[in-house]
């Protein structure tokens, strides 16, 4: 996990935020596969291992006593669809027994900071209709219906 | 898509509860507030009442407070006690819903109804607060902005 961006460990009342590495991929995979039901660590190695420069990625960390609370990934994508650059987060995920601390919320304006600093200036996120724990999350961090509109079909009808 | 005139009333009056929860506020400020009759407004919190979200304050000074959670109440748990917007294939059946044409309908509306109850239900009342203080400060900054525009340079 190549660092693309230059961020500063930030110090909050009950944990710390910094750049995620390649150290942290076993947390992460922990973190993700306790909130998911699925462990897949594979996954993870693959998609932090390599990050490109076309479509840089950011992981980052909230962590307290050497041990993670959460964290979060996001990617910058140009021209995807017809838009503009614009940061997508496409992970956040927090420990059962640090949830309502205020951690993903910390993590997201941390990565909302770090999308800034590669120049973009919208954040997106693709959310279940069903989930609404999550949507209500984002919704929370002031994220509202973007305009564009998911469309899909079973290829084998 | 629109609510009933009751539900637009409760969401109106909820959100000025919960926006300062240890205050209490009569119902006829409320009306006063958004034009609204304090007759029908009246029906409205005693359902709210019912409901354990709001509480009304007898004697000098009284009125109602919200004494629900904001964090946790959604946009969905309201409006649900005033209208029903399940999607429109598990209502009651209308003519022409067992032909092609009319399935094929019901699925366009179900998907339009789907959407419109995942944003109810994850909009909570602390966020709507939040939207609301953003709106206002829109509202404030383009009325700053709209008193700064130098002297003749309106249209001519």
């Amino acid at each position: 996990m190549a660092p693309i961006i230059s961020l500063q460990p930030i110090a909050h009342e009950n944990f710390t935020v910094r750049l995620g590495d390649d150290r942290d991929i076993p947390e992460i995979a922990d973190i993700d596969g306790e909130a998911s039901g699925v462990y897949k660590r594979h996954y993870w190695d693959e998609l932090l291992l390599n990050t490109t420069v076309d479509e840089p990625r950011i992981a980052l960390v909230a962590e307290r006593d050497s041990r993670l609370l959460g964290f979060i990934v996001g990617v910058v994508r140009a021209w995807e669809f017809g838009s503009e650059p614009c940061g997508w987060v496409f992970a956040v995920s927090v420990r059962s027994d640090a949830r309502e601390t205020g951690v993903a919320s910390v993590l997201l304006r941390a990565l909302s900071a770090s999308f800034r600093e590669l120049g973009v200036h919208k954040v997106r996120t693709m959310v279940r209709r069903t989930d609404h724990l999550i949507m209500a999350f984002f919704r929370s961090q002031g994220m509202m219906a973007g305009p564009f509109l998911e469309l899909e079909k079973d290829l084998d009808e | 898509m629109n609510l009933h005139k009751a539900t637009r009333f409760a969401l109106y009056a909820i959100l000025d509860l919960a926006e300062a929860p240890d205050r209490q506020v009569s119902g006829a400020e409320i009306a006063k507030r958004y034009d609204i009759s304090t007759n029908h407004l009246a029906k409205v919190l005693r359902t709210l009442g019912r409901a354990g979200l709001v509480e009304a304050v007898r004697g000098a000074g009284g009125g109602y407070r919200f004494v629900g959670n904001a964090r946790r109440t959604t946009l969905l748990d309201v409006i649900e006690l005033f209208e029903d917007i399940r999607p429109i294939s598990s209502g009651q059946r209308q003519p022409g819903d067992s032909t092609p044409a009319g399935q094929t309908l019901v699925k366009v509306l179900d998907e339009i109804e789907e959407i419109a109850h995942a944003t109810f239900a994850s909009i909570t009342l602390e966020t709507m607060l939040r939207l609301i203080e953003d709106t206002r400060r829109h509202q404030a900054a383009e009325s700053a902005g709209s008193m700064s525009v130098p002297a003749g340079s309106g249209a001519v």
